[in-house]
């Protein structure tokens, strides 16, 4: 007992040695930092709160994505017939789901060489809509060998792979029209066609997917929607942008007046390649014996066989409705979704063949004014198909201006009235974005990140729907199905359509004939 | 443990650097914890240098993405909280290297190499990673928890 006490009295002095008092505050000095860190924290979270909030309370315009097309049942199966299967018309397969097995296997290989390359995984993912394509149209052999095969390969198979059985091929348009197994078809034929193959199509009770522009003549843009109306089919016409979400904020934040009077919208193109100018490749395979010329011609002037014009027909407005047709359409009409703006008042064009001196008719720099006093605004188009300088799609306001592009931002102005006591305050930031949103990405962020930013600028986040990265064509493509089994209208149906063609057309009439051209809003007329 | 006996002065400098290297890495994972948007996914995507491959790997596995991203959050903050408060040093300071090393060989500042995230300097091979990274291992051969900091009172048990 004495030595078990002795024990312990020997062992408490060295324990309070290793453990004294000095120790415990040394080892604890440096709490203090902790709090002063805990409550710094603190601030800088109130601070961002109240910042966010004072932002809130201004645009009231929350980050949630929007819901854009309901979900539809796809147990009724639709079949599709294609007419024009070049590079548009693979590309619309690919949104219905049929690719071909090369395409795959180059896919694949990219996805091996490169991690981020995810064209095959997009694919995979993609919803299966319930199509078959029963026919096809092609007037050259090889697009439409190559459309065939990408039909049949309803499983998404490499070349290796078993390919099930091939639509079969129409050798005219109105044949392929006349066919009693399909539902529905898809255009993507040069612009000269688009109105005739569309009135044919109705006609015929067949629905409609047209790629813009949805006409090359005037004329024709009524008889279109005459024939679509008359013969109750569901049409839409090829603006995929519809389905980009941020255009959808972008409305939402237009019905709330964040911007405040809206005077000037500027749109632009801009490409540099021989490409973006429409100087395709012609396949070394193609000659007089496997392209049916005289059906390319149709309602176009007649001219000699021309391989140049049969590929790059893009460059002659003996097929082609230029810039304003090809290329200002999606602006306008990305314009018109977030802005309902109709057809314009007025319009003045100019500008030329600067730099591809190649033969073409139609400009490769063109800047057309369209003025809508009604809304006391004018729409602004610039392009250039020889400088790749990107300048966006932008919306002014004399309170706040709006980029719309894959994402969405909204800055305000150094100018407002609205804003100005915040401005003075120092609550909203100028160079700062006043909102921004990114398709996929939940929070309104007043404060993003550098990177965040930089990425959502730059296109590198994408569209996503449900938390998958989606083609909007498919997403396109996938509406207007929807809306045949439903018997609802699209949302690029026959009215934005005309709206579409009579602005294009309004536009190039105005470099044609270089002169103000106008709407005569009674008679329904250009003048 | 450690037999260094520093003068009150050298001790207060390199206590201050162990804390406010401690403080940067709390706050850069209390930042990225409390975005629930948060991913380094962009980051890992804009590497270059011979590690690339490395990192664009991590960022194309959802499932790994993921891990690296849970392990980032938390591994900044135990580590700026182990610096802080000088609890478990030696492997905090190790893990401290590891990260700025993973963070340094993802964007190194070597000559040709460029990158979509711009840089809020000018660095040519050594930056501001690479500086914190060689300031940990001060911290490594000049260690002050237990002298300073938690690891003296957990680790005072046995000493004689």
């Amino acid at each position: 007992m004495e030595d078990h006490k002795a024990n312990n009295t020997n062992r408490n002095p060295d324990k309070e040695k290793k453990l004294g008092r000095r120790d415990v505050i040394k080892g604890l000095a440096t709490i203090p930092v902790l709090g002063a860190f805990i409550y710094s924290w603190y601030k800088k979270q109130k601070f961002d709160r109240l910042l966010k909030k004072a932002i809130q309370e201004e645009i009231s315009l929350d980050a949630v994505n929007p819901v854009i097309n309901p979900v539809v049942t796809n147990k009724k199966q639709i079949r599709l017939g294609i007419i024009g299967c070049g590079g548009r018309g693979r590309d619309l397969l690919k949104a219905a789901g049929f690719v071909h097995p090369e395409t795959i296997d180059s896919w694949k290989e990219g996805a091996l060489t490169n991690k981020t390359d995810k064209r095959y995984h997009d694919y995979l993912e993609q919803e299966d809509i319930n199509v078959v394509v029963n026919g096809i149209c092609d007037i050259f052999d090889i697009n439409a060998e190559k459309g065939m095969i990408a039909c049949a390969n309803k499983s998404k198979e490499d070349s290796g792979g078993n390919i099930g059985v091939r639509p079969r091929r129409y050798r005219t348009y109105k044949e392929l029209l006349a066919a009693n197994d399909i539902d529905a078809v898809i255009i993507a034929t040069p612009d000269h066609w688009h109105g005739t193959m569309t009135i044919e199509a109705a006609r015929a009770g067949r629905h409609v997917y047209c790629e813009k522009p949805m006409t090359w003549t005037v004329l024709e843009t009524y008889e279109v929607v005459k024939a679509v109306k008359e013969n109750n089919i569901v049409f839409q016409l090829g603006h995929q942008n519809r389905q980009n979400e941020s255009y959808f904020k972008a409305k939402e934040a237009i019905n709330k007046n964040i911007l405040g009077n809206i005077n000037l919208i500027e749109v632009t193109t801009n490409r540099n390649s021989p490409t973006g100018a429409w100087v395709y490749p012609i396949p070394e395979e193609a000659g007089q014996y496997n392209i049916d010329w005289e059906q390319f011609i149709g309602p176009a002037p007649p001219h000699k066989f021309s391989l140049e014009r049969f590929f790059r027909w893009r460059c002659w407005w003996d097929y082609s409705t230029g810039l304003s047709g090809d290329l200002f359409t999606h602006e306008y009409d990305a314009m018109n979704q977030i802005l309902g703006l109709g057809i314009p008042h007025s319009a003045v064009s100019s500008g030329g063949i600067y730099y591809f001196k190649d033969g073409r008719t139609v400009p490769d720099v063109l800047n057309t004014v369209f003025e809508y006093p009604d809304r006391d605004f004018s729409l602004v188009y610039s392009a250039s198909l020889a400088s790749d300088k990107k300048r966006g799609r932008v919306i002014m306001g004399h309170d706040a201006y709006m980029e719309v592009g894959r994402d969405l931002k909204i800055y305000v102005d150094k100018g407002s009235t609205k804003y100005k006591e915040k401005l003075e305050e120092g609550i909203i930031d100028p160079s700062l974005p006043l909102y921004s949103f990114t398709p996929g990405m939940k929070q309104v962020d007043a404060i993003t990140s550098p990177t965040e930013q930089y990425f959502a600028g730059r296109g590198l986040l994408y569209t996503y729907r449900g938390g998958k990265r989606v083609d909007t064509t498919h997403l396109h493509i996938k509406e207007w199905l929807d809306s045949i089994r439903c018997g609802t209208q699209p949302s690029c149906n026959i009215d934005r359509g005309f709206e579409e063609a009579i602005t294009a057309h309004i536009g190039t009439i105005a470099y044609r004939e270089n002169r103000k051209v106008f709407w005569d809003v009674d008679k329904q007329e250009i003048v | 443990m450690n037999k260094n006996n520093y003068s009150s002065f050298q001790l207060f400098w390199l206590i201050a650097l162990r804390v406010l290297i401690g403080w940067h890495f709390l706050y850069e994972g209390i930042a990225k914890l409390s975005n629930p948007n948060w991913s380094g996914v962009g980051y890992l995507l804009d590497s270059e240098g011979f590690l690339k491959e490395f990192y664009l790997n991590l960022a194309s596995n959802p499932v790994l993405l993921k891990t690296v991203d849970f392990l980032n959050i938390w591994g900044l903050i135990a580590i700026g909280l182990g610096l802080i408060l000088g609890v478990f040093s030696r492997i905090t300071v190790i893990a401290g290297i590891i990260l700025l090393a993973l963070y340094y060989f993802s964007h190194p500042p070597f000559i040709g190499l460029k990158y979509s995230l711009q840089m809020e300097g000018s660095y040519l091979i050594v930056n501001k990673v690479l500086i914190e990274l060689i300031a940990l291992a001060v911290l490594f051969v000049f260690p002050t928890g237990n002298k300073i900091g938690l690891d003296r009172i957990i680790f005072s048990h046995g000493k004689s």
